[in-house]
């Protein structure tokens, strides 16, 4: 009886220590892996201000990113600006009079500050964010980067550097053009379907557009473009292992800078308009 | 003549986590000297030569080339340092998006600044160094067969005429024909540069044809050193063991990586 219960004592307490061991492990390779990622934005920053630049390779990636991405961030756009109209033209025609001023009002509001940012950030995550990854980790797995420092070529400054340059200033501009389309698209809608005044609409949207608006969606757009490039960086630059672990870097990539656009735009949003 | 000191490692280790890669290395290289380093496979031997040129940090000990400290330099002397070495990498290491030209002259354009026309000319010459036709230098690497990618990739790292050449697993995944002809091109062009060079493999036939001297490194540490001559009665059982080849000896192998 007493033999039983201590043994039980005992197995109770190695589990304890085990979950313990468990717990303070996990942290602590989060502890690490945190360090390890601010460690490696810091370095990649201080790179872009220390000459020298590869300027060939900054204008390859800008025109990858604002050029080869257009089409996408162009599509998305154009029908979420669609959409909006037509979702909003079934809500507010429950209520007498103003749907028309309503909807050029949301169209133009929402494309600008929320849709057009965050459609063209998770459109370019998919494509740019991917894709980096997976040319990193390709070149980390083939010693290509290694290669890269026996070349007397600094590996941050000839891969990292460009491509986060790029999606800091390529995105903006993608979103100033996807704006432009998101908001011809409602346009479409409204005119063309809902036989609206076109005069009259484009009217309504330039009476309710605010600097504040295009403006706050521009900067979000710097932001989510630093993150895509920067996660794309760091997973595909510090990916082990061959295949498997390029594709892990390419999904982490992907997934992190996805999550981390939507949890930054709250965040922003309450930057730019939460004091109202 | 005095004899020059190239390069020299005193006490370097190196862990990663819990698992010792370099326990203690000791190794000197005197200049326009050829030394090959053999061992099995996870013995640190790859782990070394990234710890000379800065690609892997060691934790502690001293890396001298040419009597100066090279451990944690930065800027300007990394850079000065890094302009001395060229590496042959075992899996070649060609950027795939560059053709082969761009891949040879990459050092002199990137940061020797020379002109596209003159770094072609350059290539095109290197090339024919190694046996390659000039219609080579437009191709893409992935164009090229396994042994014409080493060729290349070895007329990279003599194209910017380094002072020290490293060579890791230069023969690896090569027939033993093309390993040869690799070999061969490895001696005539280190004799034309007068470079000093270490070379990591566990090919004997290779370290046979391009040392002058062996060093065997086994658990993170240096176990012999010797002229090449002196390989085979070199009285140690480890060296006995490796060039012959045997399973049986004191050297166990480790099935699992830890």
């Amino acid at each position: 009886m007493n033999s039983n219960l201590s043994s039980l004592a005992h197995n109770v307490q190695t589990r304890l220590l085990g979950l313990l061991q468990l717990l303070g492990g996990t942290f602590l390779t989060f502890v690490e892996a945190t360090g390890q990622f601010a460690f490696f934005t810091l370095r990649a920053i201080s790179h872009v201000f220390r000459p020298p630049l590869y300027f060939r390779q900054i204008s390859r990636q800008f025109v990858d990113i604002g050029y080869y991405c257009l089409p996408v961030v162009g599509l998305t756009t154009l029908f979420s600006g669609m959409v909006l109209a037509l979702q909003s033209y079934t809500g507010f025609s429950r209520y007498a009079g103003g749907a028309e001023s309503a909807i050029a009002n949301v169209v133009v509001i929402s494309i600008t500050r929320e849709l057009g940012p965050v459609m063209a950030g998770l459109m370019v995550a998919g494509r740019i964010g991917a894709s980096i990854a997976a040319e990193l980790g390709t070149m980390r797995v083939t010693e290509q980067v290694d290669a890269l420092t026996t070349l007397s070529t600094h590996p941050v400054k000839y891969l990292i550097v460009p491509r986060i340059l790029a999606g800091v200033l390529m995105l903006p501009l993608l979103v100033a053009v996807g704006d432009v389309i998101g908001v011809f698209g409602g346009f479409l809608i409204s005119v063309y379907r809902l036989d609206f005044n076109a005069a009259n609409y484009i009217d309504q949207t330039w009476k309710f557009l605010e600097t504040i608006d295009v403006v706050s969606g521009l900067v979000k757009a710097s932001v989510f473009g630093f993150v895509v490039t920067l996660m794309g960086c760091y997973f595909g630059f510090n990916s082990k292992g061959g295949a498997q672990g390029v594709g892990a870097a390419t999904t982490n990539a992907v997934v992190s800078s996805s999550i981390l656009i939507l949890i930054l735009n709250y965040f922003l949003t309450g930057l730019f308009f939460g004091a109202k | 003549m005095a004899i020059e000191t190239k390069i020299q490692l005193k006490d370097v280790h190196k862990a990663f986590g819990r698992k010792k890669v370099l326990n203690g290395v000791f190794l000197s290289v005197e200049k326009g000297q050829s030394l090959v380093v053999i061992g099995g496979s996870g013995t640190g031997k790859s782990v070394m030569i990234k710890c000379v040129l800065g690609i892997i940090e060691s934790d502690s000990g001293s890396i001298q080339i040419d009597g100066e400290e090279t451990r944690g330099a930065i800027g300007k002397k990394r850079d000065a340092f890094l302009n001395k070495f060229g590496m042959l990498f075992q899996g070649s290491a060609l950027f795939d998006s560059l053709p082969v030209w761009k891949n040879v002259a990459f050092k002199l354009i990137q940061a020797k600044h020379l002109p596209a026309k003159e770094a072609k000319d350059v290539a095109v010459e290197t090339l024919a160094q190694v046996g390659l036709a000039p219609d080579v230098a437009d191709l893409f690497p992935a164009e090229l067969s396994g042994g014409m990618q080493k060729r290349v990739a070895l007329a990279r790292a003599i194209a910017a005429k380094p002072e020290i050449i490293f060579f890791d697993e230069p023969t690896t995944g090569l027939d033993p024909i093309m390993a040869d002809v690799i070999n061969e091109l490895i001696v005539k062009c280190v004799k034309n540069l007068g470079a000093t060079t270490i070379s990591i493999t566990h090919d004997m036939a290779s370290a046979r044809k391009i040392a002058d001297r062996v060093a065997m490194i086994h658990e993170g540490k240096i176990i012999w050193h010797g002229r090449k001559d002196e390989i085979d009665h070199s009285g140690n059982p480890y060296v006995e063991q490796f060039i012959h080849g045997r399973g049986e000896g004191p050297i166990k192998m480790q099935i699992k990586r830890d």
